[in-house]
């Protein structure tokens, strides 16, 4: 019904949309453009902030533990992040969060945590994302995060535990939950949601908090972890910080590969040196030469080609766009590869020559 | 080409340097005020376009319906000119926002987007008023220069200039075809098949809107509105076609041969834009509701340049030119107008002169004004 109203409205509104003016009145009204409004800012740590968004009609819940993509306008231009949704979905008010730490040198980090006003509009799409606990959950989940890793941490958590009543009743036959989150972060102050996490972890018999300070107590390795979690080979792990915390994990795992589940949320980009190319992008009509060591991506968008884009480091295949012609060079390996109608990661590609690409 | 007689090579292309340099401030210095000059624009011209139409519901008191039709013809104005124009030319596409995009946007023009980007950005873009390349010179209609051949078909052209302003969108739709080009083959019949239905598709939802859906909306008021929807329409075109043609067609404006082509460099090419093109004087609103387009001068040396800006750099190109002794032609709207119809006067008769051979032909010596 509503469908069909809308179309019969786009004879009044054609060459535009019903919402393009609809939206003049409320932007979240717009369905075709996923959107969302900042209603509040809450500061968690010194650089680091929760927003509290509320999304347009077309939003679906996300699964805790997943990312969403966002576009923020920052002096005029459009930047698409992606950050893990920090709250468990369907929350009462109809709002989902994430929290961003202010990352120095982070364009869009740095404008959320510290210079977004509730208010402010800011474009989304849909959840995604596989760093997500199964139904039913595993009975023993370990937990490994580190600085801002513990985001979609928080949004599992709070599925997992059953509230933080003093005595929850349990399904019988089901086996009560034994969670443990080993969580590393500068000093007490620079965690994340740390008084809920020690609140959580006093009034809940299920979850086990180990915090590493590192400024004082240094880089947790693999044998402190033996130690704080003995029987954490056997557990399934969710492990979400810096690459190289997520490499030593990954490199020490000895329990069945399925079991460790890894979220990166910092490219790992190789430099390089490697002679570049001219660009042509088909299907808007632009060139530009770019640097062998410049992502697609940038190259794109500072020739003013629409480049979708999503994590910028190259997990959320946001950014693909089809090769037409010429061989593109993987910036986290280096590797030189491509032909023609391969789809091709242009936030870790850069030209290896002369390339068209079809965006 | 010939450098203009009172210029060098290395002038000219310290002319171009000196142009670049104020371009890559402009780009340098895009930020959140220009977004949210667009942005206003845009919303400013849907809220004049609803009231309009509401307004033009209440069309049986006569100060509505004056109200209400002035109010859409406005926002019909501010639609093409400030903000379709300038989006299509990629003036916005740096915000990387698809809703404001020149590879996304489609306007309330007969002629599609991408066809019009193709005739426009392109063609007249890059060869402003060369004879035989820059097909903007008359619009295949009109004797615009004397270096046109004469014939007798132009003696109305007043006539079909006067109906070229009225229908102006349909005029410039047709125009896009390149229909010329399809008897020697450089285009294919499908091709120009597939963009006629293309403009077809588009003028039925223009009429269904203007002609159909909304006067049946306004019940009892359904002349009225429809007359409304008529008379905006009308005045847009009329106002359209007013700006456009005294961008590249007022006294002062000159016209070029293809030699002047070969080689062109970028200094050169910057100077052909600046003689080609004139200005208009007044206020900023009369600016805003041109489209900018009365910086024809800064429009075209910067086409993709937010329009916003041109009112900024104009005095700094004024003053280059000043420097390097070049014309910058600008005058009232009254003036470049009565200049224009001038020129379609005369030259709808033969003449003047003998027509000029390419060696002393005007278009290629370059005027200076010291």
């Amino acid at each position: 019904m509503l469908g069909k109203l809308n179309h019969a409205a786009q004879w009044l509104s054609t060459p535009l949309l019903p919402e393009d003016y609809l939206g003049l009145l409320d932007p979240l009204w717009s369905a075709e453009e996923l959107r969302g409004r900042v209603e509040g800012v809450c500061p968690e740590t010194a650089d680091a902030a929760t927003l509290v968004i509320r999304p347009s009609r077309g939003w679906r819940a996300h699964r805790p533990g997943q990312w969403v993509r966002i576009g923020v306008d920052i002096q005029g231009r459009r930047h698409w992040r992606t950050y893990s949704l920090s709250s468990p979905p369907e929350r009462p008010d109809g709002c989902f969060t994430i929290t961003v730490k202010a990352i120095p040198d982070g364009l869009v980090s740095t404008h959320l945590a510290r210079r977004t006003a509730p208010g402010t509009i800011v474009r989304l799409a849909g959840p995604e994302g596989e760093f997500v606990v199964p139904e039913p959950p595993p009975p023993r989940p370990l937990f490994l995060t580190a600085g801002s890793g513990i985001t979609p941490v928080m949004a599992i958590l709070s599925g997992l535990l059953p509230g933080d009543t003093a005595h929850p009743t349990w399904p019988p036959g089901q086996e009560p939950p034994d969670v443990v989150l080993v969580h590393s972060a500068p000093t007490p102050q620079d965690v994340i949601f740390g008084a809920r996490l020690r609140h959580l972890a006093a009034r809940s018999p299920y979850l086990r908090l180990h915090e590493r300070h590192t400024r004082s107590a240094g880089r947790l390795s693999p044998a402190d972890l033996a130690g704080l979690c003995p029987d954490w080979a056997q557990r399934s792990v969710w492990a979400c910080g810096p690459a190289a915390m997520l490499d030593e994990v990954a490199a020490h795992w000895t329990g069945p590969a399925d079991r460790l589940c890894v979220e990166r949320f910092r490219p790992a980009v190789l430099a390089s040196g490697e002679a570049g190319g001219r660009v042509r992008f088909t299907r808007s009509g632009r060139e530009a030469d770019a640097g062998g060591a410049t992502p697609l991506l940038t190259v794109g968008e500072d020739a003013g080609v629409l480049m979708p884009s999503g994590c910028r480091m190259g997990i959320c295949h946001s950014c693909v766009g089809r090769l037409r012609s010429g061989r593109v060079r993987d910036l986290r390996t280096g590797q030189v590869h491509g032909e023609a109608g391969d789809l091709i990661q242009t936030c870790v590609s850069a030209a290896a020559g002369p390339i068209e690409i079809e965006l | 080409m010939p450098a203009p007689s009172h210029l060098t090579r290395a002038e000219v292309e310290e002319f171009g340097r000196e142009l670049d340099r104020i371009r890559d401030e402009v780009l340098a210095g895009l930020g959140e005020q220009d977004a949210r000059y667009i942005r206003g624009v845009i919303a400013t011209q849907r809220k004049l376009e609803m009231s309009g139409r509401v307004l033009l519901f209440a069309s049986w008191l006569p100060p509505a319906w004056a109200a209400g039709t002035a109010a859409l013809a406005t926002a019909k104005i501010l639609e093409n000119m400030e903000i379709g124009h300038n989006v299509l030319h990629g003036q916005w596409d740096w915000m990387r926002d698809p809703k404001i995009h020149s590879t996304t946007w489609e306007w309330d023009s007969a002629c599609p987007a991408d066809l019009w980007k193709h005739s426009h950005n392109f063609v007249h873009h890059t060869w402003t008023n060369v004879l035989g390349k820059d097909r903007d010179i008359g619009y295949s209609a009109l004797r615009i220069s004397p270096e046109q051949q004469w014939h007798p078909v132009y003696l109305a052209q007043p006539l079909y200039n006067i109906l070229l302003a009225l229908f102006f969108e349909y005029g410039i739709a047709i125009y896009d075809l390149e229909l010329e080009r399809i008897p020697s083959g450089q285009k294919s019949l499908k091709e120009a098949l597939a963009q006629l239905r293309a403009i077809a598709g588009k003028v039925q939802r223009q009429i269904v809107k203007d002609y159909v859906a909304f006067p049946l909306l306004a019940g009892p008021a359904f002349l009225p509105v429809l007359l409304g929807n008529l008379t905006a329409n009308l005045a847009r075109n009329v106002w359209a076609h007013t700006i456009i043609f005294c961008g590249h067609f007022p006294e002062g404006a000159e016209f070029f041969t293809e030699d002047r082509l070969q080689d062109e460099t970028r200094g050169e090419w910057y100077l052909r834009q600046l003689l080609g093109s004139c200005n208009i004087d007044g206020s900023r609103l009369f600016h805003i509701m041109s489209g900018n387009l009365s910086h024809q001068i800064e429009h075209h040396l910067f086409p993709d340049l937010p329009s916003n800006r041109y009112a900024e750099i104009a005095p700094r190109v004024r003053a280059l030119c000043e420097r390097f002794g070049l014309a910058y032609t600008s005058d009232s709207l009254a003036r470049q107008a009565g200049s224009v119809w001038k020129r379609v006067l005369r030259l709808a008769l033969p003449g003047p002169g003998p027509q000029p051979t390419a060696a002393t032909s005007p278009a290629r010596k370059l005027k200076a004004v010291a």
